[in-house]
């Protein structure tokens, strides 16, 4: 019989925020939203990613509920940029944007899925231990540098097919 | 929390002090964008630097919400001079070498670790918040440079002498991290500032522990300077002003 350790358990806040798209009264937003990549990953939405955490409507009023990655990353203007003018091509004009720091975002709250995704595009996914290279899963591989092209990556480099590349960072 | 009107001023002031050492602190950081070792630490300390200044924002932003009238993190940051910031003296310095920024980064971060674990248990909210996100990084950061500690220091000649040096210039600038005045005092009985008091043995422990694996002698303590948390700094952080507040000196309200 597999042990329960096997079973991949769901982060209490990630279950929350799950929770608050399913029975959110407004469904159409998150999906306006669900257009919206990161742009240093642009094959992860806002919302796969764990940085987009609310949006409801009160009257006319788009709220918007984001929380950083990293405390300074320069990204986060653009993804709220972004998401207004997602928001306002759909017709949604005034917004507000709350930056929320707690919960502590977390690497724990990315699917299986976008971590998938996110090897496929070429930045291994965050773990726990085993690095595996994302062009050849080899787990062979050496740190370059603890940080790479932006705060949230590390530079690794594979030994079995020689590529460096960028590991999202396990926080 | 919602604070009365004189608590606000001392959350204000506190609050002040944990932006500045941030700021001041990633300002000198980011002096080495370009100027690093190598490609990749220069890419490093970049992303360090941007660290605390995101995280000198947060506190800017909530000492303006809590001073309210139209004060911003701006106002903060670009229109006090050298007598009204109240960082600690360490984040001041001028970079120097690269060993002495690493070894002032590594004093530090031993220090910023457990400070912000302890105020991730404050009973304000926001700080909390801010501590709980900013501890994460903090530990990214304190592993780093006790890797770079231990390479320089048990490295080559040149580079031993020069992070002694740079351990003997910086030794006493440390006592002022675990100063408490009577500000202090309050917020702590309060619960809302941390004690640094409580967690000076774990620093010394962290930081005689690397230095000796990396062959660098524990320096005595012989002398000391304090002042930055009341205004009185080295004539440096005047230097690092006129640099950091230029634009909105020359040109009050620029926006671009």
């Amino acid at each position: 019989m597999p042990s329960a350790d096997l079973i991949p358990l769901l982060p209490e806040e990630e279950l929350a925020r799950r929770t608050r798209r399913a029975d959110s009264a407004h469904p159409e937003l998150w999906t306006i939203l669900d257009a919206v990549m990161d742009p240093e990953i642009p094959v992860i939405t806002l919302y796969e990613l764990g940085v987009l955490q609310d949006v409801y409507l009160d009257g006319d009023v788009v709220h918007l509920v984001m929380t950083p990655t990293y405390i300074g990353c320069p990204a986060m203007g653009v993804m709220e940029e972004d998401a207004r003018a997602a928001l306002a091509e759909a017709g949604y004009t005034m917004v507000t944007v709350e930056m929320r720091l707690a919960p502590a975002w977390t690497t724990a709250w990315l699917t299986p899925e976008s971590r998938r995704k996110m090897a496929e595009y070429g930045v291994a996914a965050p773990s726990g231990e085993n690095i595996q290279c994302p062009q050849c899963s080899s787990e062979a591989v050496v740190v370059i540098s603890e940080f790479g092209s932006t705060a949230c990556k590390a530079l690794y480099r594979c030994q079995s097919c020689s590529e460096p590349f960028d590991l999202f960072k396990a926080i | 929390m919602s604070h009365n009107a004189h608590e606000n001023a001392q959350v204000v002031t506190y609050v002040l002090r944990l932006a500045d050492d941030a700021l001041v602190l990633g300002h000198r950081l980011s002096e080495w964008t370009s100027r690093a070792p190598f490609l990749e630490e220069d890419l490093a300390l970049t992303n360090v630097a941007l660290d605390f200044v995101g995280r000198a924002r947060m506190y800017y932003q909530y000492a303006a919400e809590l001073t309210g009238d139209g004060a911003t993190e701006d106002t903060f940051a670009y229109t006090r001079d050298a007598r009204e910031f109240s960082n600690l003296l360490l984040c001041e310095l001028p970079r120097g070498d690269f060993a002495f920024s690493v070894v002032r980064q590594f004093l530090y971060d031993a220090y910023a670790l457990p400070f912000l674990r302890e105020l991730k248990s404050s009973c304000d909210q926001r700080l909390a918040g801010i501590a709980a996100k900013a501890e994460k990084e903090s530990t990214y950061h304190l592993r780093r440079g006790k890797e770079w500690v231990l390479r320089l220091g048990d490295g080559t000649a040149e580079s031993h002498q020069r992070m002694r040096q740079a351990l003997n210039d910086l030794w006493g600038y440390t006592n002022e991290l675990f100063e408490v005045d009577a500000l202090e005092e309050s917020l702590i009985a309060e619960g809302i500032a941390v004690d640094p008091r409580t967690i000076r043995d774990e620093w010394h422990q962290t930081v005689a522990s690397v230095l000796t694996e990396a062959t660098l002698p524990v320096p005595e303590s012989s002398w000391t300077v304090q002042g930055g948390r009341t205004g009185y700094h080295t004539e440096s952080l005047g230097y690092l002003l006129a640099e950091l507040q230029f634009m909105q000196r020359a040109y009050p309200g620029l926006r671009w």
